[in-house]
């Protein structure tokens, strides 16, 4: 039930489906599908506006093997909907990560592709947004990890850049996103001035992957390569903090910290100066390897937080 | 939303033991294919639900040509469209029974 990937150490994490993106990321034939697209547990809220459904409703979950120890995974179709939070989409990420407090495994994985909840069933996706955030706590509560990873065309927005807040720890990539409000809900509230939307750069230099590894909201920066995401989860998985009050406490240490430092900065280039970066203007021109070789020569955007 | 059906006899299994495959998404110009291995070696059934109306015909002739061509006996195939254009349906279905063939 699988897309297969030409060749997964040159496929881009970008293009690639959900389905293909486990395929990629996982060893290979151990992939096995809850709920699957043949049981046809479809949203039962979209006929109502016109609208097609898919089979997994944007939501593939299951369990598979990474690196040899059994692992949980999640990925959103950004495709199917812009990866929005339905009633069915939410709850198959709620019952994934349920089963993990049984069966603790190695970690959870949830490869993230979403504007953010589905308007269509808003108050179920809302209430799966909530309820997906306090089962990662208990989650990690047990010493499971949950890894986030985040490089598809939807990003992590609106509640899913709220959950990407709880994982244990995320890894992102150039085109990859995190944020809450998207740059078009910004510039319909607050306008133009305060936030263009068709300013590429600009929402890239805000939201984009780069950014958020330079301030910390992200642990790992990814190439858009299947094999990168998976070499940046394996490496995360053993980087993964403990979830207990001094990580807390810490976490909002490093939060009033970032505040109080670049609280008054107008602009992420202004931000990566203070951190020391000599040249801010040709960051986002920077291949994976040179931002990884910028990033060891920054002190503070590697932390034991979150 | 229009639901279509179509069931074509084929003249005998499609090669290949793989029980299901599934193809596509459900984008705009795009669609999804599920394809089951669970019929009579004899027939294709073939069940649409599609956004865009009064197609039927195209659907039709599409589905026919498709059958002709891969002869994919024993398959429940449905289809979740998002408005694909008829050679978009063409090639997800061939590619959908290539699936089925391994």
């Amino acid at each position: 039930m699988i897309d297969r990937l030409a060749d997964p150490t040159s496929a881009s994490w970008y293009e690639a489906s959900a389905r293909a993106r486990i395929d990629g990321l996982l060893d290979a034939g151990g992939f096995r599908e809850f709920v699957g697209p043949e049981q046809r547990r479809m949203s039962p809220h979209l006929p109502l506006f016109d609208l097609p459904r898919a089979f997994d409703d944007g939501m593939v979950v299951g369990e598979g093997i990474l690196d040899g120890r059994p692992v949980l995974v999640a990925a959103q179709e950004g495709r199917f909907m812009g990866g929005a939070f339905g009633e069915v989409h939410g709850a198959k990420l709620v019952g994934l990560l349920r089963a993990a407090r049984q069966r603790k495994p190695a970690a959870v994985l949830i490869l993230f592709d979403t504007g953010g909840v589905r308007l269509q069933e808003a108050n179920a996706g809302e209430t799966a947004i909530a309820e997906v955030m306090r089962a990662i706590a208990e989650v990690r509560a047990l010493g499971v990890p949950v890894i986030g990873l985040i490089g598809g065309r939807a990003g992590a927005y609106g509640g899913g850049g709220l959950i990407a807040g709880t994982c244990s720890r995320l890894a992102v990539s150039e085109s990859g996103r995190i944020s809450v409000s998207g740059p078009e809900v910004i510039e319909t509230n607050r306008g133009a001035e305060e936030f263009d939307s068709r300013d590429r750069a600009l929402v890239w230099r805000t939201m984009g992957g780069k950014h958020r590894r330079l301030t910390g909201g992200a642990d790992a920066f990814a190439d858009d390569t299947v094999a990168a995401f998976r070499a940046a989860a394996l490496n995360l998985i053993g980087r993964a903090p403990a979830f207990d009050l001094a990580t807390l406490e810490a976490e909002q240490a490093r939060l009033e910290q970032r505040l109080a430092r670049f609280g008054d900065c107008r602009e992420a280039t202004e931000i990566w100066s203070r951190l020391g970066v000599n040249d801010p203007a040709a960051v986002p021109a920077t291949t994976a390897s040179a931002f990884d070789a910028l990033l060891s020569g920054l002190g503070e955007t590697t932390h034991d937080a979150r | 939303m229009e639901k279509l059906s179509f069931r074509h006899a084929t003249p005998g299994p499609l090669p290949g033991r793989k029980s299901q495959a599934i193809t596509g998404v459900v984008a705009s110009g795009n669609l999804e294919i599920l394809l089951e291995r669970v019929l009579e070696p004899t027939v294709c059934t073939v069940e649409i639900e599609t956004p865009i109306r009064g197609y039927g015909d195209v659907w039709e002739a599409v589905i026919a040509d498709f059958v002709a061509r891969a002869r994919p006996g024993g398959l429940r195939i449905t289809i979740n469209d998002g408005g694909a254009r008829p050679d978009t349906v063409s090639l997800r279905l061939l590619q959908g029974a290539r699936l089925m063939e391994v």
